[in-house]
């Protein structure tokens, strides 16, 4: 695009706008500092807070405990990344079942219905004990007894019923038109679903998978009742053996760390969607 | 049987943190000794203001159980605690004939209020909130950890502890317990830790542990009533930090007080008490020491 030629006018016009936006800067930087500060001096200065230092703020007791933290967040990252490839497949599964048309697949239709009402109904932590402590204890021959593979399995169970209803309102939010267009160029149920219903379905709910995963990236810590000491354990560990609680605002810390390129992730893809639409839009 | 309940570490801690934030300051020796001092007190059998004068009169809850008593019956002078009652008896300068058992249920010994006892004998540990209502003596056993396993796994059958460095263990998490397995066991794999420990004897039913530390006194019961086909493999030697104590109840600001707990001082200093507890807890109701 070629800058077009701007009158004496305009440039008054984005000279004043300039000085605005350096002013707004200003206003909001001295803004921001002045509330810090404050917020800064009223815990700082607050009569608790030597105490609350010590037994929050640590950087002592941080030091010591890292390397065990580290070494939970490192079971916490393995599962998740597992559960996640496992819980979109099963997800998108059991969405695409209970979008089947037709009187012949109503028996797999309702077990698709009744999966995701089971499963999104049910504490996770309920059904963590009934997978990770019932199924070893049937003493089945080849049944996994690791407390990683149950607890995984369970987390698996309830998120992907999360997941599946999302894949389907995306799967419904694209409009039957599009269906039918599909159909009347010739393409298969399945061809029309694969081609043209997916891949706009799932770039639609992309940000609310997004937004399952950072809170997956916390609850996959659950497992930890099972006996697997994840970063939360691992805390709860060293926490108990310092007298001090440091270690938690420790994997708190890195939770959140953990979270930020998630977040980012998610935003960006919002960005992106709606530059696409808005493009199409435009045009 | 409901003898006693031991306190994890965090909840001792939660306490601890919310006592010293809310008072703004310090006390950091919460785990002073429980007992009054009580040296140099006259404790002449003849001047003890006991309930019935001339005679001691010890309780103890109904029924009460192995190893602490043998076959529900104190005046038998059997188990760990029906042993340390009558040397503390002795001690005091009562024959065995002069002492009188009277049954109190557990949780109305420690309740405030009047009693028809001298002191009750029950597995109370000693905590501060208690110690608001009665009032204790000087501890008579320090809390062990022990090891249990199922009597089909392999690791029932270690007799030392480095029989037990290639099995996979269980505690509480917070607990004294998970400690000894550092400390003193250390493992070449990792523990699973579980938030309780029902959580934990459920993984030890399973399979998915082979065996789990335990405080003795739970130990005892959840081999003898709670999980079929298990046993005690043996104790853990003592770390020298027991967070949990048994103590002697009394009632609050009993005359008797200081000199039961001179009683007890002189009990384990001569090694008595020492000598009760390997009698009856490691020989007979077999938890040995693993060394």
């Amino acid at each position: 695009m070629s800058q077009p030629a701007v009158s004496a006018i305009e440039r008054d016009r984005q000279a004043y706008r300039r000085a605005q936006a350096r002013r707004s800067t200003a206003i909001a930087a001295i803004s921001t500092v002045v509330f810090a500060g404050a917020l800064f001096l009223a815990v700082t200065r607050s009569p608790g807070w030597p105490r609350v230092r010590q037994q929050f703020f640590n950087l002592e007791v941080a030091g010591d405990s890292l390397p065990r933290i580290l070494e939970g967040l490192w079971l916490n990252i393995r599962v998740l990344v597992v559960a996640e490839v496992l819980i979109l497949i099963v997800g998108l599964a059991v969405a695409v079942t209970r979008t089947l048309r037709g009187p012949i697949f109503v028996p797999l239709r309702a077990l698709a219905a009744g999966y995701t009402d089971l499963f999104r109904g049910i504490p996770l932590i309920i059904l963590l004990y009934l997978i990770g402590f019932g199924v070893p204890g049937l003493r089945l021959q080849g049944v996994p007894t690791s407390v990683v593979v149950l607890g995984t399995t369970a987390m698996v169970l309830t998120y992907s019923a999360y997941v599946a209803e999302v894949f389907r309102a995306g799967i419904d939010s694209v409009h039957p038109s599009q269906r039918a267009a599909a159909r009347s160029l010739g393409l298969t149920y399945r061809q029309s679903m694969r081609l043209v219903v997916l891949p706009q379905a799932v770039r639609r709910v992309a940000p609310p998978l997004l937004n399952d995963f950072v809170a997956l990236q916390k609850d996959v810590g659950l497992i930890s009742v099972l006996g697997a000491v994840d970063a939360v354990r691992a805390a709860q560990i060293e926490s108990a053996e310092s007298f001090n609680f440091t270690p938690y605002v420790v994997a708190g810390l890195l939770f959140v760390a953990l979270a930020i390129p998630t977040a980012r992730a998610a935003d960006w893809t919002a960005a992106r969607l709606e530059r696409r639409e808005r493009a199409a839009g435009v045009l | 049987m409901h003898s006693h309940r031991s306190r994890p570490l965090p909840v001792t801690l939660a306490v601890l943190v919310g006592a010293v934030l809310a008072a703004g300051c310090a006390t950091e020796d919460e785990g002073a000794p429980p007992a009054a001092s009580s040296s140099g007190v006259a404790c002449e059998k003849s001047t003890l203001q006991t309930v019935t004068q001339g005679r001691l009169t010890i309780a103890t809850d109904e029924p009460v159980y192995e190893p602490w008593f043998v076959d529900n019956k104190p005046d038998n002078q059997k188990g760990f605690e029906g042993a340390t009652a009558y040397a503390i008896a002795t001690k005091m300068g009562f024959t065995p004939a002069e002492v009188k058992w009277v049954r109190v249920p557990f949780n109305a010994a420690i309740q405030p209020g009047p009693k028809n006892f001298d002191f009750d004998i029950n597995e109370f540990s000693i905590t501060e909130e208690r110690k608001q209502a009665v009032d204790f003596s000087a501890p008579y056993y320090d809390v062990t950890q022990a090891v249990i396993a199922l009597e089909s796994n392999d690791a029932a059958r270690a007799t030392n502890l480095a029989g037990l460095k290639g099995v996979k263990l269980g505690a509480q998490v917070g607990t004294t317990s998970l400690q000894a397995i550092e400390d003193t066991i250390q493992p070449n794999q990792d523990p699973a830790v579980y938030n309780s420990n029902d959580d934990a004897k459920q993984a030890l039913i399973n399979g998915q542990i082979d065996a789990l530390v335990l405080d003795l006194p739970t130990a005892f019961f959840v081999t003898a009533a709670e999980i079929d086909g298990s046993k005690i493999v043996g104790q853990l030697p003592a770390s020298g930090n027991a967070q949990e104590q048994f103590g002697l109840v009394l009632d609050k600001g009993s005359p008797l007080t200081a000199c039961v707990s001179q009683a007890v001082e002189a009990l384990r200093s001569d090694g008595t008490l020492a000598n009760i507890e390997q009698e009856w807890l490691a020989n007979v109701a077999g938890a040995p020491v693993l060394q």
